[in-house]
């Protein structure tokens, strides 16, 4: 009896679950099913399926933001930062850990600190190194931008997990007559691969989904990277629900496939990421 | 001789390892932060590259004249405060039930998860078509009062419309957490309660909230740095209006440079920005921390 009650117990709340999942997907249904109607039907009734299919959106939308171009941008951006963000970081965090000085205890509690400190504190002046530097309107200056904003988050991470690596093995590879380079790259890389899978995925989410950054930097129109692209189609039609929402979904995209395939990594690239300061 | 050399080849190897990192977080995060403490006792106006000292001069008309700032860290109060409870409560909530033997786990996860890997920018127009156009359907068809406010029209409908976006998009994330957290709970600590009488509320209360304090402070930490930093959804969703009544901190402090171009002014609010958030994050971990328990 108690173990028929419990069952039901657990039916319901599985029936609440599935409808709070529902809810959680209803504004996905909405700007998908609007996205497909012609401007007039919105307004009409938001919530019904469209009775012409307006695939016309679709294109006007590929066109109007450049899709290709746009999207092309952000992958460069983001492929190209993460690749040096994981060597400069993995390297550094390693030296950290194991030839600890003064000096990298600095460092250490230098980048915990810049954890907290929020970008606004420090944009002003960036700004005007980046212009100093000449690094405004070019992919590369976002880039460097970009290694230097996410290194904190990227040596805490490896910092705490080498910590937990044992050191005999390198200790023997020393005694076999390996040279530090070949010790970091044979034998610390591998060692330390899950945390690299959990440094991507972190950083490909931030770098990805950035938007303030590009918005200081890329001003000229053809190095704009999706979420950029998207804020500056909506501040030209505002209200054109028609285009914008075409737009909404295509911009949504790319990262929705990428965390549908990376599902398994991102979850555990979550519970990696909350160890605790 | 042979000393030296290799003294000097270790300080080669450090260079090497260090030295990018070392380079990059120089230039793009500790050099600025300083020269901006530099800036905000300047009257700097980011067109001439000269700044002339004016000393506290930005920060006495901060206090006492510009209103607007106070108004928005105000804001930023209510609306952290309000989404750390909604967000926490509700995680823990959807974690709880995660944990049980329920058909369709994998994909419940799934689903609440996925506005996360949604950028602000993004959710903040999907949610201004919902709130504006969508509640409009859905009040027109149900007739429910509270879809036929003018949702994002006034301060109130603002606040909770981001709220709600931000709910939206925190839950998963927390809740992945206190899955994590839950599922490492010694299982037969809680059978010892259980047998010694504890049940329901009082199980909860006793034993699985003191015992989850850990992951709590973890996930009312990510919170409070995501909400009190919050930009690029408030842009996109109500741009800080109507006036100016949803105009977080970090919102004011780009306007007030990039904007207005006053950048002594905007480099003073900064650093009185990063005092704030610095001490309510060094207050929430201490607290949290304070109440964790041994198992």
């Amino acid at each position: 009896m108690i173990a028929k009650n419990r069952n039901m117990t657990v039916r319901l709340l599985e029936l609440l679950m599935v409808f709070f999942a529902f809810l959680f997907l209803t504004p996905f249904y909405f700007v998908l099913v609007n996205s497909l109607k012609p401007f007039g039907e919105i307004l009409n009734n938001a919530a019904s399926i469209p009775t012409v299919v307006a695939w016309g959106n679709y294109s006007n939308a590929f066109q109007k933001i450049n899709f290709v171009s746009v999207l092309l941008n952000s992958l460069s951006i983001t492929v190209i930062s993460i690749i040096l963000l994981v060597a400069m970081g993995s390297m550094a965090s390693w030296w950290m850990v194991r030839n600890g000085t003064k000096f990298t205890t600095i460092l250490f509690y230098a980048c915990i600190a810049a954890m907290i400190t929020p970008f606004q504190s420090f944009m002003i002046p960036l700004m005007r190194v980046v212009t100093t530097l000449d690094l405004v309107n070019s992919r590369k200056g976002l880039i460097i931008v970009y290694l230097g904003y996410s290194t904190p988050f990227t040596v805490f991470l490896y910092h705490g997990f080498i910590k937990s690596v044992p050191i005999q093995m390198e200790e023997s590879a020393l005694i076999d007559g390996c040279n530090r380079f070949q010790i970091f790259f044979y034998i610390v890389l591998p060692l330390i691969r899950s945390m690299t899978v959990t440094v991507i995925i972190l950083q490909t989410l931030l770098i990805w989904n950035d938007f303030l950054l590009p918005l200081l930097l890329l001003t000229d129109r053809s190095l704009h990277t999706i979420p950029l692209a998207v804020f500056s189609f909506f501040g030209q039609y505002t209200n054109r629900w028609d285009y914008a929402l075409a737009t909404l979904v295509l911009g949504m995209l790319p990262i929705i496939i990428f965390f549908l395939i990376m599902q398994k990594y991102v979850v555990a690239g979550v519970r990696a990421g909350a160890v605790k300061g | 001789m042979d000393v030296k050399n290799k003294k000097w080849r270790e300080r080669t190897l450090a260079t090497v390892f260090l030295g990018p990192s070392t380079f990059f977080f120089l230039l793009v995060i500790a050099v600025p932060f300083l020269s901006g403490i530099y800036y905000s006792f300047t009257n700097w106006n980011g067109v001439q590259s000269k700044a002339t000292w004016s000393g506290l001069s930005n920060f006495k008309y901060l206090l006492l004249q510009d209103s607007q700032f106070f108004a928005s860290f105000w804001f930023t109060f209510r609306f952290t405060l309000t989404t750390l409870v909604i967000t926490n409560v509700v995680a823990f909530l959807f974690a709880m039930a995660l944990v049980q033997p329920l058909r369709f786990r994998g994909a419940l996860r799934t689903v609440f998860f996925l506005p996360n890997v949604i950028g602000g920018v993004l959710l903040g127009f999907v949610w201004r078509f919902i709130l504006v156009n969508g509640f409009a359907t859905l009040g027109e068809l149900t007739s429910i009062k509270l879809f036929l406010l003018p949702w994002l029209g006034s301060p109130e409908t603002g606040f909770w419309g981001i709220v709600i976006v931000y709910t939206w998009q925190s839950v998963g994330y927390l809740m992945i957490i206190y899955i994590a957290h839950l599922l490492n709970i010694d299982s037969q600590l809680l059978e010892a309660a259980q047998i010694d009488g504890a049940h329901g509320f009082f199980l909860f209360t006793r034993m699985i909230l003191p015992l989850s304090m850990p992951a709590i402070t973890v996930c009312l930490f990510l919170v409070l740095s995501w909400t009190f930093k919050s930009f690029d959804i408030v842009l996109s969703l109500t741009a800080g209006g109507p006036f100016r009544s949803t105009e977080t901190v970090a919102l004011n402090i780009y306007r007030e440079a990039f904007t207005y171009g006053n950048y002594g002014i905007g480099s003073a609010k900064s650093i009185i920005y990063f005092l704030v958030v610095g001490g309510i994050t060094f207050v929430q971990v201490r607290l949290t921390k304070k109440m964790e328990v041994e198992a």
